[in-house]
């Protein structure tokens, strides 16, 4: 079996796939790559299923050495990735020879890259799904160095394209779509959500962007400090606690909670807030 | 029976029904068990609702009607053509640290606590909080007891505990307020069994005291 050494991580290199949909009822969320559309395309780059398990890389500095003929691809935050130190293009097949290394170094925009692996990473499922769950500690462990990552066997044909035209990732003001509800009742100004900026706030991570006012725009303001029975929360609902200061649930979320949700993020959207860094102003609008 | 029901939309992947009472819940979510919708993904009940998640590009409004047909008839408990399976039995040590405390503040002795706990059945409601935790709810009032006042940073894997109107095993050790009043050896989480929680929503369960086994 073919397999990559791991030489750094950076601040947090974690194993990836679309998730483990279907276990909401035993108090498992879905969890997989916080921004799916990327893991895809690293998958498809290397001619894996859609849902094979790759490496999720926050803000790049992750370093891997392969010990036979590996094929990858990076997605994502657009880390320049080096194959013994030469500079390899965004989306694109990359060919490592065995005792090759490749480096992402640190991204500039965006905060999670995706390394596809031709048969994918083939470490152990749990519950169906090689994704780490950080909420519920459910899958494999961060990657450290020295890890020794098998890799699975392929069996497709490779893909016709060695590069995938991405959109470059904009460092700027995100406009993203928002379903209103369930519980925007609860607010006496519901379309304060969709009036100036929010902020990504530094605390951000995969179970939620967390989001401070921008610049004075409205608060927003609840009807009754009432507490809301638990009830389940979807994947990227802005969840606002009695501070005010909402959460746009990612990957991890939990999967039920007591606080209001305003709205929902357009499930097409989501992967934009999970590349949206510290400071990085969202504007949403009504979907 | 014409039940109350609220269909709230969670977004364009999810639909949260809204039903008048705990086991409305129950009957839904075993009905969506037996009958999926088309294009749901997944069902996760809570206290009051019910929130259905779907595949993506899955058309909602007809999920939408499809929730509506399906509760116009809903009735609690609806069982029907389904036999109940036996409840769930889990042997427990009175222990608990806070099992003097909760006596205090129901103003009963800790005999009457055991006794009220035992002779209730539980059922699952739902699993929140972490991975195997079943909010079980009985019939008997006299067992709701608030939070601690301080949670604890660790409660450790098996604790039996009361908070909320509700009941619950901690499946695993970790951070938590509830008032633990045992312990039991029953594994509430198992990554080796399918499901993996040892106690699923509409689940019953009874508690036996270790000392009279």
């Amino acid at each position: 079996m073919s397999e990559l050494e791991v030489l750094e991580t950076g601040p947090l290199s974690l194993i990836q796939d679309l998730g483990r949909p279907g276990y909401l009822s035993s108090g498992v969320g879905v969890s997989g790559a916080a921004d799916r559309g990327s893991a895809r395309l690293a998958n498809r780059l290397v001619g894996n299923d859609e849902n094979g398990a790759c490496i999720e890389v926050l803000m790049g500095g992750l370093a891997l050495r392969a010990r036979t003929v590996t094929t990858v691809a990076v997605t994502g935050a657009p880390a320049t990735a080096l194959l013994d130190g030469i500079p390899m293009g965004h989306a694109s097949v990359i060919v490592m020879e065995p005792g090759q290394t490749l480096r992402l170094q640190y991204a500039q925009v965006g905060l999670r890259s995706y390394v596809g692996v031709r048969g994918g990473l083939a470490v152990p499922d749990v519950l169906g799904s090689r994704s780490t769950d950080t909420l519920s500690g459910i899958g494999p462990e961060a990657l450290k160095p020295n890890d020794v990552l098998p890799v699975g066997t392929w069996t497709r044909n490779f893909p016709n394209v060695d590069v995938a035209p991405v959109p470059a990732m904009d460092p700027g003001p995100l406009s993203v779509r928002v379903i209103g509800g369930p519980r925007d009742d609860w607010f006496t100004n519901p379309d304060a959500l969709t009036t100036g900026a929010w902020a990504v706030s530094p605390d951000t991570d995969r179970i939620g962007a967390r989001l401070n006012r921008h610049a004075g725009a409205p608060a927003l303001q609840r009807t009754s400090e009432a507490e809301l029975p638990t009830e389940g929360v979807a994947l990227g609902s802005i969840q606002v606690p009695p501070s005010g200061q909402p959460v746009v649930f990612l990957a991890d979320h939990p999967i039920s909670g007591g606080y209001p949700v305003i709205g929902v993020v357009a499930d097409e959207d989501i992967d934009r807030i999970a590349q949206a860094r510290p400071g990085q102003l969202i504007r949403f609008t009504t979907a | 029976m014409t039940t109350p029901t609220r269909i709230l939309p969670a977004g364009d992947r999810a639909l949260l029904v809204e039903l008048d009472s705990e086991p409305l819940v129950v009957s839904l979510t075993e009905r969506l068990r037996r009958t999926p919708v088309p294009g749901m993904e997944d069902v996760l009940p809570a206290a009051r609702t019910v929130l259905v998640t779907t595949t993506p590009r899955t058309d909602l409004d007809e999920v939408r009607r499809a929730l509506r047909t399906m509760t116009v008839d809903l009735e609690a408990h609806d069982h029907t053509g389904v036999p109940e399976s036996e409840p769930v039995t889990i042997p427990v040590r009175y222990d608990g640290a806070d099992l003097a405390d909760v006596a205090g503040l129901l103003r009963m002795s800790r005999d009457d606590v055991i006794a009220a706990h035992t002779a209730a059945t539980w059922r699952c409601v739902f699993i929140g909080f972490a991975p195997g935790f079943a909010y079980l709810s009985c019939g008997d009032d006299r067992l709701t007891v608030p939070r601690r006042a301080q949670s604890r940073t660790v409660v450790p894997a098996g604790s039996v505990a009361l908070a909320g109107g509700y009941g619950a095993v901690y499946p695993r050790s970790s951070p938590g307020g509830w008032q633990i009043i045992g312990t039991t050896d029953s594994p509430m989480w198992n990554l080796d069994a399918e499901p993996p929680a040892l106690l699923q929503p509409g689940r019953r369960v009874r508690f036996v005291d270790e000392e009279t086994l």
